[in-house]
């Protein structure tokens, strides 16, 4: 666990980037960790975030195929907004843990 | 007194993560299938090259007459328990209907587990670039057409074919 700026605020981080304290999120955080992995966000990409975010909240536990089914986009919409790690990337952006699934 | 000077070398080591997997399917039982289509799965989902072989029983798993009713055996399975952990009695897997229900209440409980059933999870690969193919040979053998396997299915190919799509220094050829 160490400590690392991004976008002004000291947000606590794993080993592999990903927020401890996912209240520590905010838009900017997003935006910087995207740029990092080299994703540009758009609306329709911080509506999955906001989704994660939610589920991660209550606690659901998330597979590619639940956010897969969950409305806001399909599996192939979700592989081309997050490219080579559909739920790795998009996890890590939103501030959320990695989802630890095989599925 | 003389002091020795060692030199403190540093190694770091250099990571090197796969760049492509390619998975042989040649068996037809529920859990073989599932074995290939996770792992398969797997490997979109971090972003690594997939290209995924069914050849002779595996092609139970692309056929879309059986690909949703796979069967797990009930008899020459030694791993296989009954509910309360206790060892299955072979006479009773060799009963008429029972590998039938024993498999239809496994795939009951995977999909209550969040497994997708295989139509859909070859889907969620090609979604993530996976690419599926089935063995020319094992086609011929069974009397199968393309239109009998899922549209997932890209190409029907032969071994030789298939080892070449493989290449690369970064690339793991897994058979199940």
């Amino acid at each position: 666990m160490a400590l690392k700026n991004i976008a002004g605020v000291e947000v606590k981080v794993t080993e592999d980037g990903y927020l401890e304290d996912l209240t520590q999120w905010n838009k900017e955080i997003a935006n910087e960790i995207a740029n990092e992995i080299g994703i540009e966000l758009t609306d329709k990409h911080f509506e999955v975030l906001n989704y994660l975010r939610e589920k991660t909240i209550a606690k659901e536990a998330l597979t590619i195929r639940s956010v897969g089914k969950s409305g806001i986009v399909d599996i192939k919409q979700l592989y081309a907004l997050f490219p080579k790690g559909p739920l790795k990337f998009s996890s890590k952006i939103a501030g959320i843990p990695k989802p630890t699934s095989c599925i | 007194m003389e002091t020795l000077e060692i030199e403190k070398k540093i190694v770091t080591k250099e990571k090197k993560p796969l760049e492509k997997v390619c998975l042989i399917c040649a068996k037809g039982n529920l859990e073989d299938v599932y074995a290939s289509l996770v792992m398969a799965n797997g490997a979109v989902m971090e972003g690594i090259e997939l290209n995924l072989f069914f050849t002779f029983f595996g092609l139970e798993g692309i056929t879309k007459k059986s690909m949703n009713r796979l069967h797990t055996a009930t008899t020459g399975n030694p791993a296989m328990k009954m509910p309360g952990g206790l060892p299955f009695p072979t006479m009773l897997g060799g009963l008429p209907g029972v590998e039938s229900a024993v498999s239809s209440m496994m795939r009951k409980q995977m999909d209550e587990l969040g497994m997708p059933p295989v139509d859909e999870f070859l889907e969620m690969i090609t979604a993530g670039g996976g690419n599926i193919y089935a063995c020319k040979l094992a086609v011929d053998m069974f009397k199968l057409t393309k239109d009998d396997l899922s549209d997932e299915v890209e190409d029907i190919i032969t071994i030789g074919e298939f080892y070449e799509l493989c290449d690369g220094d970064r690339t793991q050829i897994i058979f199940t």
